[in-house]
């Protein structure tokens, strides 16, 4: 009732509502199957989303794509919606896009930087979120430096949850970018092999990459020092290699992580020199992979260091494609679980009616 | 003339080999006849298919008194003991300010006596401040009643002060109990491993344990010292425990009820009530700590009871404190561990849990001889109950068992002769 409603009012609605989906028809292979229903309210991370679901999302990005092309860049779906960037955090791309992402969706965004919880008798996570609640907020997307930060305000609030980073744990919408940029220029996953290149220890970008690549049936490698693989890497569904110039020649992507500063000089890395000659890709380096390999980094890069410039700015590379589809990817996500928190919302009132 | 009869109960006495049913009479605060006693005319407490034992002592527990009232008091604490059986706690220095002299060693006692529940005895601080660099005055504080010293919370770093302070406690004939962690390879919140990566939170590795235990082992030999090592966690930690015992070593173990029947999975949901340091290990642990238990390894159990604010236990994994709460339902618990999985019997978890940790700080307790003070537990082993911790005495909740079905309870504890948890009949003589 309520939709027909709001078509009569505004058909851009149900006309944006539609286009994934008929994108999704038109590029699917299994027409026959019934009909997916996304049903998560949040987003938390890749690790327990099935094929479907990561597919789902992934189609429903390529219709959001043709948004950003538009003359006028907007559609208004999340219309009337208000959506939080609560970042614990620094971070410029990241929120950058999730804010262009909402508001391309026509939804209210509201920035709130805080403060790393470390203070232990201040304002709590939980108290942070009741008040956000309070104001009325649709959609929460948190990024935060203890993992599972996610996970605990998820529990504590009714609004739809988003992950844009937490600790070392996930990185779910950076994972999403990556793959969409890969299936966009390869279509199929099955049987890719990707390297991801760095600090795996540290890194979100790592983990939620390994998630969807493995569950969509790429093959993973995962390339670095041995001082900065976590404990029980082999556990993972990858393959471990110290050795880049061993596997480079075999890979379809390389995904370089970004390595920090603040490692360099730790017991964990000797030297910028160093790392360069072992781990980065440098123009020397790219001569021994394939000739259509794909560059990725999740950015920002530094230049010299984990890659060369050349190599950045050169024809391998998707760097900048990735942050465009990060904004169609992060507009699919938002769509999403706004729209899953909706139809919970009308099961619930549903059922108090039948009551 | 205050007279106190304990009828028909199973009296359970490691310290003198006792196991049988009979009576205890207990007159002014210590304990006068054993074995058939007539009921003429007094005070009797029926404990027929019940287990009388000495009263139970925990040699781990944190009271937040000085510095931190708002999480536990010696009042509190000392009254969450008494109803969960125990009769005496060790309490640890990492107050606020630390109890690292004498002075402050006294304001415990005191306290503990203002309170009246159970016997608090005041553990001091190895080196001053807990900083690991300078040792406290030990002197002082065994003059002020500290009956063992230690940094917990914190393991000493330096080998060379660890050696010292073992050197130096000896005098006294006060044990060194240590937190066993090489901060070196800790500085994490949860085991490290394959699920620390999955959840992506800083790993603390076994090792960091069991480096400074194998180090404080050969310290000890060294200095000819007693050491006792608090809450061990890991298959290694019991293995070179095993080994020093067999080379003679005067070492010592605890071992905590969650590291017995938690395991780090109960991380999985981000739930800071799984939070603890030592962290929480794998079954493959489990099951090793169980069999070190049963073979004699370890020597003691002790909660490790460790309270903390709602709120900061409210906050994310990483920034919550380490810590969980069991004073009120450890007997329960470690039953469940040990004696429902069949690894030990009964004499055996009451000998770990009253003679053997009196032995250890050189305490006047855990025993049922004539004579002796009497603090006894009586224990229903087959009381079934729920764990509620909106009823616990402790200030605190922080704890994962809440909503846990327990098989065995304490349901009388007697504190130097007066009954301060009495959950069964009790009746003036005929």
């Amino acid at each position: 009732m309520l939709q027909k409603a709001i078509e009569k009012i505004d058909p851009g609605v149900a006309k944006i509502e539609a286009g994934p989906q008929e994108t999704e028809t038109k590029h699917s292979k299994r027409k026959s199957e019934p009909k997916f229903t996304w049903c998560r309210k949040h987003l938390l991370g890749l690790q327990d989303l099935s094929r479907e679901e990561l597919l789902h999302i992934l189609d429903t990005a390529v219709g959001f794509e043709e948004i950003s092309r538009r003359s006028i860049k907007k559609a208004p779906a999340l219309r009337g919606k208000v959506m939080v960037n609560l970042f614990f955090e620094d971070s410029t791309r990241t929120r950058n896009s999730f804010t262009l992402a909402a508001s391309r969706l026509s939804a209210d965004v509201l920035e709130f930087t805080a403060k790393a919880s470390s203070v232990s008798k201040g304002e709590t996570l939980r108290d942070t979120a009741r008040n956000l609640e309070a104001m009325g907020i649709d959609i929460v997307v948190i990024r935060h430096s203890s993992g599972g930060a996610p996970h605990l305000l998820s529990q504590c609030i009714d609004a739809c949850v988003v992950n844009a980073g937490d600790g070392f744990h996930e990185h779910p919408t950076q994972g999403l970018l990556d793959i969409f940029t890969i299936r966009q220029l390869r279509g199929d996953l099955k049987g890719l092999k990707v390297a991801i290149v760095g600090d795996i220890t540290h890194s979100r970008v790592a983990r939620s990459n390994i998630w969807g690549l493995h569950t969509l049936g790429a093959e993973v490698f995962l390339v670095g020092p041995a001082t900065l693989m976590p404990s029980g890497v082999n556990q993972l569904p990858v393959s471990v290699c110290h050795d880049f110039d061993e596997i480079i020649g075999q890979m379809d992507v390389l995904n370089m992580l970004r390595i920090q500063f603040e490692r360099i000089g730790s017991p964990v890395l000797p030297s910028v020199r160093e790392y360069s000659r072992l781990f980065g890709l440098t123009v020397d380096r790219m001569k021994r992979a394939k000739k259509d390999v794909i560059v990725m980094h999740p950015g920002p890069i530094n230049r010299g260091l984990e890659i060369d410039s050349e190599v950045a700015d050169g024809p391998n590379s998707t760097i900048l494609k990735q942050v465009s589809n990060g904004l169609a990817v992060r507009m699919a996500v938002l769509f999403l679980v706004n729209h899953a928190a909706a139809d919970k919302t009308k099961r619930s009132e549903a059922t108090v009616e039948m009551i | 003339m205050t007279e106190l009869l304990i009828k028909n109960g199973r009296i359970v006495d490691p310290a003198n080999n006792i196991d049988m049913v009979g009576d205890v009479l207990v007159r002014e605060g210590v304990i006068r006849e054993l074995g058939k006693v007539n009921g003429d005319g007094r005070e009797v407490i029926d404990a027929s298919n019940l287990l009388v034992v000495p009263g139970l002592i925990d040699m781990h527990v944190h009271l937040r008194e000085p510095g931190d009232e708002e999480e536990e008091t010696i009042a509190s604490g000392s009254a969450a003991a008494v109803a969960g059986g125990f009769t005496s706690v060790a309490c640890m220095p990492n107050t606020e300010p630390t109890i690292d002299n004498e002075a402050t060693v006294d304001f415990v006692y005191r306290q503990a006596d203002r309170a009246g529940g159970a016997n608090v005895f005041a553990v001091g601080a190895i080196t001053k401040g807990r900083q690991g660099k300078e040792l406290a005055e030990m002197g002082q504080m065994v003059r002020g009643g500290a009956v063992a010293f230690s940094d917990d919370g914190e393991g000493v770093q330096s080998a060379s002060v660890m050696l010292h302070a073992l050197k130096y406690a000896g005098m006294f004939d006060k044990v060194i109990m240590q937190h066993c962690q090489d901060n070196a390879l800790a500085g994490g919140c949860m085991n490290s491993g394959y699920l620390a990566t999955v959840l992506g939170l800083p790993g603390i590795s076994p090792l960091a344990e069991e480096l400074m235990l194998y180090r404080d082992v050969q310290l000890a030999k060294q200095a000819s010292a007693r050491l006792h090592i608090q809450h061990i966690t890991t298959a290694g930690s019991v293995e070179i425990i095993r080994q020093a015992k067999r080379q003679g070593s005067k070492v010592t173990a605890e071992v905590a009820p969650h590291h017995l029947l938690l395991t780090e999975e109960g991380c999985r949901s981000y739930d800071p009530n799984y939070k603890m340091n030592p962290p929480l290990r794998t079954q493959k642990d489990i099951e090793a700590l169980r069999q070190g238990v049963a073979d004699g390894t370890i020597d003691c159990l002790a909660s490790d009871h460790a309270p903390h604010l709602r709120s900061e236990k409210e906050l994310e994994f990483l920034h919550a404190p380490f810590g969980i709460i069991s004073l009120d339902c450890a007997l329960g618990l470690y039953v469940k561990a040990l004696i429902e999985t069949q690894t030990i019997d009964w004499p055996r978890l009451i000998e770990m849990m009253t003679i053997n940790p009196a032995g250890i700080l050189r305490i006047d307790r855990g025993t049922l001889s004539v004579g002796a003070r009497a603090d006894i537990t009586i224990i229903d082993p087959h009381h079934s109950w729920r764990v509620c911790v909106d009823e616990f005495k402790s200030k605190s909740r922080n704890c994962p068992y809440d909503g846990w079905e327990l098989g065995a309870r304490a349901v009388c504890t007697i504190v130097n002769g007066v009954v301060q948890l009495q959950l069964i009949s009790h009746k003036c003589g005929s």
